[in-house]
C-alpha cells in the first residue's frame, strides 16, 4: 500500500553532483539556516541559486532540502497535502535523480525531511524531523508596504502597527478578519512572519512544536525558521479571536467529515465529484491512508 | 475527476514530457541542428546567452532546441546549469576599447574617429517578405556566403576603434572616468539588499529580460521620466577574455565573447566642481542585442538621476522597482506557478468569504 522507493536512479542527472548544487552553495545555505534558527522569524537574505524547476514552484524549499539531505535521509514531498500532486511528484523525481541513496517515502512518520507546499501534515512532527516550506512571499509586511528597504526597517523596529490597522479595517468592512491563508504570525515575541500559504488551520501547529520548521523563498532570496519549542502566535485583537477554517455544514450546523476515512479533525478539500455532488476529503493524503489502514486492521 | 483528486500525478507529468518531445518529432521536418540555431538565428541565440547569463554558445543552442524555441525557457536552462558550477576566480575589468568591432555607430556625431560602421543590422531593412526564402537550398546559402566573402578586401578595416566618448571627455563635456577599484557586487553570490551599488544595478540588468527592460525604459522615454538619451556610441563585437594565469598571475587570453555595448549621453547636470557636464548611462550584454543595451543604458541613467536628486518620481527611476522586476527567469517562473494547484488556499478563501457573507446576512436580518 505504501511503496517505498529508493531514490537511487541517476540517469538524466548523471552529469551533476550529489544534490545538484555545488558545494559552496550548500555551505552558504547551511550557514544561512543556522542564522535563521538563531534568530527565530528573521528573514535571512541568501544568494538563491536558479534551480531546474521554475521560480514559484518551490525553488527555495528545494535548495533547503538539497542542502539538508544526506544519503541516510528519508524524504517526503507534498503539495496541497498530497504526495501525488503534479508538483510534488515532479520535485520528488528531481530528488530521486540527483540524490542517490536517499530514501523516498510517503509516510509522514518515516520521513526525516519533508518538503511541503501549502500544508503542515496532520500528524505531530517529532524532534528528529524537519519540515521545509516553499515560500512565495517571505515578508508579511508586503501587503502594507511594497518597498523592501522600508520593510527591513519596520522589521528591525518590530513596527507592525500597519498590519493591525489592516486587521482593524477588515473588521470595520466585513466584521471578520478576511486573511484566509498566509496568516501573519509573531515568532518568539518579536518578528512577524508570513508562514507561507498554509491555511489558518495549520498555524497553531507552528507554536511550541517539537520539530524544526524551515522556510525557503527562492525567488525572493530569503530563509527563515521557527525552531522547536518556540512561541508562534497569530496576530489578533484581545476581543477578536483567531479562527481556523470551520468546515461547518450550513444545513446541519455540524462539521463536515472526510468521505474516505471519516476524519472530523483534519483539513478538508472540498470539491465536486463526477456526479456533480459536493464532497469533502482529507487534504493530507498520508493521514487519510493511515486512518483507513487502521480502520481496516480494526475490522 | 476534478483537479483535487488527481491520482498518479507522476504519470501525468511523465506523459506530458513525452508529448512535449513528440511535438517536435511529429510533422516530419528534418532534425534541427545546433549549428543552424547559432548561425541562422543569431539574434534569438544572443538573447538566450545574455538572459541566461552564461556565455556558452553551444549550450544556448541546445537550450533553444530543448525549449522548443521559447527564449525565456531556454535562458532558464543556462541559469539552472550555472547553479552547478563553482565560481573559479575573477578577472580584471575588461576594456571594451580592445573589442574586435563588427558594428559601431554614434547618433551624436555625423562622423566619428575611425568612422561609423553600420555592420549587420536590421535597422534599415524594409520589412517586406522575401518570398524566395520560403524555399531555399543549401547551395543558395553557399553562394550568398561566397559572394560576400569573395568580394572583401582583407585587412582594410581596423580591428579596434577608439571610444567616441573619449573626445567628449577630452573637452571636459563629460566627467572624467573615475577609477573605481572597489570589489564589484556579485549578484550570483549575494542577494540584492537595497540600496545596492551601481555594479549590482548593471549586473542585474545585463542579464535582465529584454522585453522587461524595454517596457520600463520605454515608460521613461515616453514621459514617465526625462532621460532623453542620445546614443553616444553603440558597438557590437568580440571582447578578448583575459584571465589571470594560475601560476604567474599574468593576464592571458582564453577566448572572446560577443558583446553589445551602449553608452548614452543625457542632459547636463551640475558637477562637483560647479561646471555643468553631460551625464552618462551604460548598457552592455552578451551577444548582439541592441534594444536591450540601449534600454539598459536608459534605465541606468534614470536610476542614477533619481539617486543624485534624492527623489524618485517615476517607476523607471526606482532601483527596487526596476531591478526586482526585470529578471525573466524569476518573473516567468512566478507567472507560470499560478497554474499549479492552489486549492488549499482557495479553500481558506471560500471559508473567509462564507463567514463574511454570514455576518452580512445576520446584520441584514437583525431587527433595526
Amino acid at each position: 500500500m505504501h511503496p517505498v522507493d529508493t531514490m537511487g536512479q541517476n540517469r538524466e542527472g548523471a552529469e551533476y553532483g550529489f544534490a545538484f548544487l555545488d558545494e559552496d552553495a550548500k555551505r552558504e545555505l547551511r550557514r544561512s539556516i543556522f542564522k535563521a534558527v538563531c534568530i527565530p522569524g528573521h528573514q535571512v537574505p541568501y544568494a538563491s541559486r536558479e534551480m531546474p524547476i521554475a521560480r514559484g514552484f518551490g525553488t527555495g524549499g528545494m535548495q533547503l532540502t538539497l542542502a539538508l539531505l544526506g544519503p541516510d535521509d528519508a524524504c517526503k514531498v507534498i503539495d496541497q497535502g498530497a504526495d501525488d500532486s503534479v508538483n510534488a511528484a515532479n520535485i520528488r523525481n528531481f530528488f530521486a535523480l540527483t540524490c542517490p541513496g536517499v530514501t523516498g517515502t510517503l509516510r509522514t512518520e518515516e520521513a526525516s525531511v519533508i518538503q511541503t507546499r501549502h500544508r503542515i501534515p496532520e500528524l505531530r512532527l517529532r524532534a528528529d524531523q524537519i519540515l521545509v516550506f516553499q515560500v512565495p512571499y517571505p515578508d508579511p509586511l508586503v501587503v502594507v508596504e511594497p518597498n523592501a528597504a522600508k520593510r527591513r526597517r519596520m522589521h528591525g523596529r518590530a513596527d507592525y502597527a500597519r498590519l493591525w490597522v489592516k486587521l482593524y479595517e477588515d473588521m470595520v468592512a466585513f466584521d471578520e478578519i478576511t486573511i484566509s491563508h498566509r496568516y501573519p504570525t509573531r515568532i518568539n515575541g518579536h518578528y512577524i512572519i508570513d508562514p507561507s500559504p498554509i491555511p489558518r488551520f495549520d498555524v497553531p501547529k507552528l507554536h511550541q512544536a517539537d520539530c524544526l520548521y524551515l522556510f525557503g523563498a527562492g525567488r525572493e532570496k530569503r530563509i527563515y525558521a521557527v525552531p522547536p519549542h518556540t512561541d508562534a502566535v497569530p496576530i489578533t485583537f484581545k476581543d477578536v479571536t483567531f479562527a481556523v477554517e470551520s468546515f461547518r455544514d450550513k444545513a446541519t450546523g455540524k462539521r463536515h467529515c472526510c468521505r474516505r476515512c471519516g476524519a472530523d479533525d483534519s483539513f478538508l478539500d472540498e470539491f465536486f465529484d463526477d456526479a456533480g455532488t459536493r464532497v469533502f476529503q482529507c487534504s493530507d493524503a498520508a493521514y487519510c491512508d493511515m486512518r483507513l489502514e487502521r480502520l481496516e486492521a480494526a475490522e | 475527476m476534478a483537479y483535487v483528486a488527481i491520482r498518479g500525478g507522476a504519470d501525468a507529468i511523465k506523459g506530458s514530457a513525452r508529448l512535449m518531445d513528440a511535438m517536435r518529432a511529429m510533422g516530419e521536418s528534418a532534425p534541427l541542428e545546433l549549428d543552424q540555431i547559432e548561425r541562422q538565428m543569431p539574434l534569438l541565440h544572443s538573447k538566450v546567452l545574455s538572459e541566461g547569463s552564461l556565455y556558452h554558445p553551444r549550450l544556448a543552442s541546445l537550450a533553444l532546441k530543448q525549449a522548443l524555441g521559447d527564449s525565456l525557457e531556454a535562458a532558464f536552462f543556462l541559469r539552472a546549469y550555472r547553479s552547478t558550477k563553482p565560481r573559479l576566480g575573477e578577472t580584471a575589468p575588461h576594456d571594451t576599447r580592445n573589442m574586435r568591432v563588427v558594428r559601431r555607430v554614434s547618433a551624436a556625431f555625423k562622423d566619428i574617429p575611425g568612422g561609423q560602421m553600420l555592420g549587420a543590422t536590421p535597422d534599415y531593412l524594409h520589412r517586406l517578405f522575401r518570398f524566395e526564402l520560403m524555399d531555399e537550398g543549401a547551395e543558395r546559402l553557399d553562394e550568398i556566403a561566397r559572394d560576400w566573402l569573395g568580394n572583401r578586401p582583407m585587412g582594410d578595416t581596423p580591428l579596434t576603434f577608439p571610444k567616441v566618448l573619449d573626445s567628449l571627455r577630452d573637452e571636459g563635456l563629460l566627467a572624467p572616468l573615475a577609477q573605481d577599484d572597489t570589489q564589484p557586487f556579485d549578484i550570483t553570490r549575494e542577494p540584492l539588499i537595497f540600496p545596492v551599488p551601481r555594479s549590482a544595478q548593471l549586473a542585474t540588468m545585463a542579464r535582465g529580460e529584454t522585453g522587461g527592460l524595454l517596457a520600463l525604459a520605454y515608460s521613461n522615454m515616453r514621459g514617465y521620466g526625462d532621460v532623453h538619451p542620445t546614443v553616444g556610441e553603440l558597438r557590437v563585437g568580440y571582447v578578448p577574455v583575459m584571465v589571470p594565469h594560475p601560476v604567474t598571475g599574468k593576464p592571458m587570453e582564453v577566448g572572446e565573447v560577443l558583446v553589445t555595448e551602449c553608452e548614452i549621453v543625457a542632459m547636463f547636470e551640475k558637477s562637483d566642481d560647479g561646471a555643468p557636464v553631460f551625464t552618462l548611462g551604460y548598457g552592455a550584454c552578451f551577444g548582439q542585442n541592441e534594444v536591450k543595451a540601449i534600454a539598459m543604458a536608459v534605465l541606468d541613467r534614470a536610476i542614477s538621476v533619481a539617486k543624485d536628486k534624492g527623489r524618485i518620481a517615476n517607476p523607471s527611476e526606482d532601483p527596487e522597482f526596476v531591478l526586482l522586476h526585470v529578471d525573466g527567469i524569476e518573473s516567468m517562473g512566478f507567472c507560470t506557478h499560478y497554474k499549479m494547484p492552489h486549492y488549499v488556499t482557495f479553500q481558506s478563501d471560500m471559508d473567509r468569504l462564507r463567514a463574511a457573507r454570514g455576518k452580512a446576512e445576520e446584520a441584514a436580518d437583525a431587527p433595526r
